[in-house]
């Protein structure tokens, strides 16, 4: 791991406030580096996607902090983390979230005409190269719902990685799709690090596929009980039946 | 195009429907305040119109604003006097030449002297109270639109009979007298004449056609048993508008009383002022009304993508971005909406402007409309600012919604 962690939880709580308030996560720290691909576990209401929005920033801690890059975020402005989003962080859902009105290129366009950075030619080369990378290429100009599932989870995938961010979180990206496409869109996040050298931290409550990953972070009750370091795939889970 | 633009055009181009229906409703407030914006200005305008046409711009008269104080009064100021009556003085305005001359010098138009006298007309047995003015024919025109208000004779006319006489259309009907019919004036002088109806006129202004008759001057100076008199100069200026001005410097200078139209008809025109706060508190409404289906669709949008906004937060856009979205959507139909409205407005005006209105006893007219740019302009701005509003308002509501909470709901 380098000196700087790319993505580091300090001491994270995080309270939902109400008549009776309920911990989602409960003083959790962990530091995740370059090239890394992490599973986050746990069964569910453990706090695996509350611990996700928190990395991502679409939520913020009750107390603790989380760093990006070693830059503090609790004290940004919502502009100021808006910005990092765009230009740190790649999202994929469960549900792939395209916008309905737009071609698959210009869905995969917004990150980079939010964040404004190339020209419209650069953006739009980016665009259908990474549609192409990503087996789309003859898709482009289709609209989401001329799309399969697994097509669309592609298309979030090219979305994500638009801006070209170090880190991309995935909530459940294989979590509504039919085990061929999911077993793609696994292959093509694997290829994210290992190809593009990006960190992913997905989670799943697929332990086969969290088998087949670098790391496994398990949560029980909004904590952490257990963070699995050893690197490389633990060989026989990756043969269970997924579970749904 | 700019990102932002670009998914509020989506946004509103996806939904035709919807959108129609909001565009149609702005742009029928926006038509149908154009509408009657010309409708109410153009019959105010042709209403002063025919007011300022039916009577002279000017009247000075050979009254005082003060009634003449005696020398008593004028001598010792600080004692009251009781008892006194105003000095009476004799009927007429002193040196009508000289004044007019000098008004001549200075006012911009045309002066005219007249003799006003009160009578009562006689015929078949029927008695009416009526002003006889007595008039120069061949200066008439220039003062007053009584030419043109000609609907039987013409001033000429009066030339043809020894004591002719022009009369309102409606005091003609009243009497029952025709041209050629011989009627009897009296004054209260104990002037006695019978005269010969020659013509009548109509102005438009119910008082004046139901009570005033023309004559010649001389006419007029028998009536008041007062050789060389003149008690009413008239004037006509070149901008109507400017009458109070001109006719306070009259007052000013020469010490008679001078009435500007403005003033003769102060009450008429503070009913104007009720008429437009009346007309832009409708107009405004309409608009209002047309502002509220704006609301409705931008409100509507703002949740049917609620998702769509959850993903754009997340992706970083920011809430002001979002905001902006909305706010441009609304601005969008506002902008379509009253641009359709201008068409439609316009269109409205060309329809009422060709019915015509006929009548049997004055010339086809048509409906007054006024094509003023101006009204377009303000509908469209209110059009625009209560499409702001009614963006605003759902789009600040959708801006602030947290992400996490969406995704989570559809999760």
């Amino acid at each position: 791991m380098t000196s700087v962690p790319l993505i580091e939880a300090r001491a994270v709580t995080r309270i939902l406030p109400g008549i009776v308030p309920t911990t989602l996560m409960r003083d959790v720290s962990l530091a995740i580096g370059e090239r890394e691909f992490v599973a986050i576990t746990g069964p569910s209401g453990s706090g695996k996607s509350s611990l996700l929005y928190l990395l991502g920033l679409l939520d913020l801690p009750t107390s603790g902090e989380v760093l990006v890059r070693g830059r503090a975020t609790a004290r940004m402005s919502e502009a100021e983390r808006g910005e990092v989003r765009l230009s740190t962080l790649g999202f994929i859902f469960q549900f792939h979230f395209l916008l309905p009105e737009f071609t698959v290129l210009e869905n995969v366009m917004l990150p980079m005409r939010a964040l404004g950075a190339l020209s419209d030619e650069a953006m739009r080369e980016r665009a259908a190269s990474l549609l192409t990378a990503l087996g789309l290429g003859e898709h482009m100009s289709k609209r989401p719902d001329q799309l399969s599932g697994g097509q669309r989870q592609r298309v979030a995938v090219a979305r994500a990685l638009a801006n070209d961010p170090p880190l991309i979180l995935a909530d459940e990206p294989t979590g509504s799709l039919d085990s061929r496409s999911s077993e793609q869109v696994f292959e093509i996040l694997r290829d994210v690090v290992e190809g593009r050298g990006k960190t992913v931290i997905a989670v799943t409550h697929d332990l086969g596929l969290a088998g087949r990953m670098h790391r496994r972070i398990q949560l029980m009750d909004g904590a952490m009980s257990a963070d699995d370091q050893a690197a490389g795939p633990s060989g026989p889970l990756a043969l269970e039946p997924s579970k749904t | 195009m700019n990102l932002i633009l670009d998914i509020a055009f989506t946004h509103v181009r996806t939904r035709a429907r919807q959108t129609l229906v909001a565009i149609l409703g702005v742009a029928i407030g926006v038509g149908f305040s154009i509408m009657m914006a010309a409708l109410m200005q153009g019959s105010q305008d042709d209403f002063i119109r025919q007011l300022v046409n039916a009577l002279p711009h000017i009247t000075i008269t050979d009254e005082r604003r003060d009634p003449p104080r005696q020398p008593a009064e004028t001598e010792y100021a600080a004692a009251r006097i009781f008892g006194l009556t105003p000095e009476s003085r004799r009927r007429g305005i002193k040196n009508p030449l000289a004044i007019m001359a000098a008004l001549e010098g200075w006012v911009p138009g045309a002066v005219a002297p007249s003799v006003k006298v009160q009578a009562i007309i006689r015929y078949a047995s029927r008695d009416v109270g009526t002003s006889i003015v007595g008039i120069d024919p061949p200066r008439e025109p220039r003062v007053s639109d009584l030419v043109n208000q000609m609907r039987q004779g013409t001033l000429a006319s009066l030339y043809r009979a020894t004591n002719a006489i022009i009369l309102g259309d409606r005091l003609g009907q009243k009497i029952g007298a025709r041209v050629g019919s011989n009627i009897t004036v009296q004054t209260s002088e104990g002037a006695h004449i019978d005269a010969q109806v020659v013509g009548f006129f109509h102005s438009g202004v119910r008082v004046v056609d139901d009570s005033t008759a023309y004559t010649l001057v001389r006419t007029a100076q028998i009536l008041a048993r007062q050789t060389g008199l003149v008690n009413e100069i008239r004037v006509r200026v070149t901008d109507s508008m400017a009458a109070r001005e001109v006719s306070t410097r009259i007052e000013r200078e020469t010490g008679y009383k001078s009435v500007s139209w403005q003033e003769a008809n102060e009450d008429l025109l503070n009913s104007f002022v009720v008429r437009n706060i009346v007309m832009y508190t409708i107009v405004g409404a309409i608009l209002l009304v047309a502002s509220f289906g704006t609301y409705n669709i931008i409100s509507t949008i703002t949740h049917e993508k609620a998702r769509d906004i959850a993903i754009m937060k997340s992706l970083g856009l920011s809430e002001g971005m979002v905001r902006t979205i909305f706010v441009l959507e609304g601005q969008i139909l506002g902008l379509v909406g009253g641009l359709i409205g201008f068409g439609l407005g316009y269109v409205l005006c060309l329809a009422l402007g060709s019915i015509e209105i006929k009548s049997p006893f004055v010339d086809t007219t048509r409906i007054p409309l006024a094509y003023n740019p101006w009204h377009y302009a303000i509908a469209l701005c209110v059009a625009m600012f209560s499409s702001l509003a009614a963006g605003y308002v759902p789009a600040r509501r959708a801006a602030r919604v947290h992400p996490v909470a969406i995704i989570r709901g559809a999760t």
